[in-house]
């Protein structure tokens, strides 16, 4: 865990997202589904967001702008600088044989650079509208349907390594239709290294806290 | 002295921000283990948070058997926060404690909704089971914190920890429902700030025994005020959750206004906020009784 200012190297416009890049100034990239804890400029918290993108000298994250800490990230311009703290918690198990991407949404953040670090690897993707579904584009090759038709429909019949991210209802169909998949959840967090117990998720019938035994879970 | 607020973190998955205070305060432990309360748990305001956690901890046997032997290889003094739901189960963690620099007493969680006895109850129970030096946490919402202070101190506390957070509601702007699963939370930051000095500054003219202020401390200048308004050690809650590094921050920028003041060490300026009640009270003879006890240097 490191915290460094960062500067704003780039920032792009995909669909209704904004993908922030950033320079690394010595931070780790972690492992994909790890998470860092990016300062939201004029918010009291920093907001946990997954690394998207990594090269030798910038870390890109994907950035919804849902509430007021997000639209500040959206709204940062290149040279504005920020607190950048990580990476965080667990990560996707990368010893995966035949592995599948699956992502919804704002869920397809960690999945470029998890595909990156997997050497490249099959993905399906399910967006809300054609806009969503522009950030499709972060993930070159990828099976991408619309709602109503939900990304479990693009599910394959024969036995794959599931890594998905994306909203609570994709992951708990999930959950069901492939017990072994390996799921990144999100939550509220105020800190991202265990202090806040703020994110707690039932597992194993006890609340423990996403930042520390997540954001990764198996579904089984 | 920094040390954190109870709650705000944990030093076996931080433990290099643990080592960087001079003591580690745990979260509240109470005899049977607590889950806490259902998410949605945190939710951040204009000019605070909101938590309601509900006090989520292993329980008073696994502290004692796993988590509290694993907080002793950080080699840092250990204040243990104890919580219960009656003089009894206070009184009873006390005595199981042995070998720890302090016991904070949280006698003012916003966040569970069995009401406690009263302060002074509890901390007469705790002092008959433990000679460790206690500390009571107070609420600010007190009418009289001055004058919980007192009881607290007439029924053997060592020290105050003040303040704890205040209730507060956040609504969902799109729904108006409240945020938080529980509805309410407590609330801390930078907008605790002024209740905290307000709170620090009433209990240090009250009372003779030692003060740790907190409350939306974020600077070494918000150290420094709790200090001037009567407290003798700081500690550090919501900060610590958007900067790990703030303790050495904090204590590098505390250091700066000290020497900008002219002053030797931090603790000459406790006091400082009184000067103007220690005349008064020093006219009337007696002045010992009412003021805190290291004699503010600062002349401005």
């Amino acid at each position: 865990m490191r915290r460094e200012r960062c500067s704003v190297t780039g920032t792009e416009q995909v669909g209704p997202y904004t993908l922030l890049r950033v320079g690394r100034r010595g931070l780790d990239a972690g492992i994909p589904g790890q998470f860092f804890m990016l300062e939201a400029p004029g918010r009291l918290l920093p907001r946990p967001m997954s690394v998207c993108l990594a090269d030798a000298s910038e870390l890109a994250f994907l950035i919804d702008p849902i509430g007021p800490g997000t639209r500040a990230l959206c709204e940062l311009e290149p040279g504005d600088r920020l607190h950048v703290l990580g990476p965080l918690g667990n990560s996707f198990d990368l010893g995966v044989e035949r592995p599948l991407l699956v992502g919804g949404g704002i869920g397809i953040a960690p999945l470029p650079y998890l595909s990156q670090q997997l050497g490249g690897a099959p993905a399906i993707l399910g967006f809300r509208s054609d806009q969503h579904a522009e950030a499709a584009a972060l993930l070159p090759g990828a099976e991408v349907c619309i709602e109503p038709t939900y990304v479990t429909a693009l599910l394959p019949d024969e036995r794959r390594d599931v890594l998905a991210c994306g909203p609570e209802p994709m992951l708990a169909a999930l959950r069901r239709l492939v017990p072994d998949a390996q799921l990144a959840w999100e939550a509220p967090m105020a800190c991202g290294y265990g202090a806040c117990y703020g994110c707690a998720v039932e597992l194993d019938g006890e609340l423990k806290r996403l930042c520390v035994e997540g954001p990764v879970l198996c579904a089984a | 002295m920094l040390l954190n607020a109870s709650g705000c973190l944990d030093a076996l998955t931080a433990p290099e921000v643990a080592r960087s205070l001079d003591a580690f305060v745990t979260k509240t432990i109470t005899p049977e283990p607590r889950e806490g309360n259902p998410a949605v748990r945190i939710a951040e305001t204009e000019a605070g948070m909101l938590n309601s956690i509900g006090l989520a901890n292993p329980g008073r046997e696994r502290f004692l058997a796993e988590t509290l032997p694993r907080l002793r290889e950080l080699g840092k003094p250990l204040w243990i926060s104890v919580g219960g739901f009656s003089a009894a189960e206070y009184a009873e963690t006390c005595a199981a404690l042995e070998d720890v620099e302090a016991i904070e007493l949280n006698l003012s969680c916003p966040n569970v909704d069995e009401a406690p006895e009263s302060a002074a109850a509890i901390v007469a129970a705790c002092r008959a089971a433990t000679a460790l030096p206690l500390y009571a946490k107070l609420s600010p919402a007190a009418w009289d914190i001055a004058e919980a202070a007192r009881a607290v101190e007439a029924a053997g506390a060592d020290g105050l920890s003040l303040v704890n957070t205040l209730r507060g509601l956040a609504l969902d702007p799109q729904t108006l429902r409240p945020t938080l699963a529980r509805g309410t939370g407590g609330y801390s930051g930078p907008a605790l700030k002024p209740v905290a000095l307000a709170a620090v500054y009433a209990c240090a003219a009250a009372v003779e025994i030692p003060i740790v202020g907190m409350g939306g401390v974020r600077s070494g200048l918000d150290a420094l005020e709790l200090i001037a308004a009567g407290a003798s050690a700081v500690a550090l809650g919501t900060v610590l959750f958007s900067d790990p590094g703030a303790p050495s921050r904090i204590r590098s920028e505390l250091a700066a206004e000290v020497a900008a003041r002219d002053l030797g060490h931090p603790l000459d300026a406790r006091g400082a906020a009184h000067s103007s009640l220690q005349m008064t009270v020093s006219r009337s003879g007696n002045a010992m009784q009412k003021v805190p006890g290291n004699r503010p240097k600062v002349t401005a």
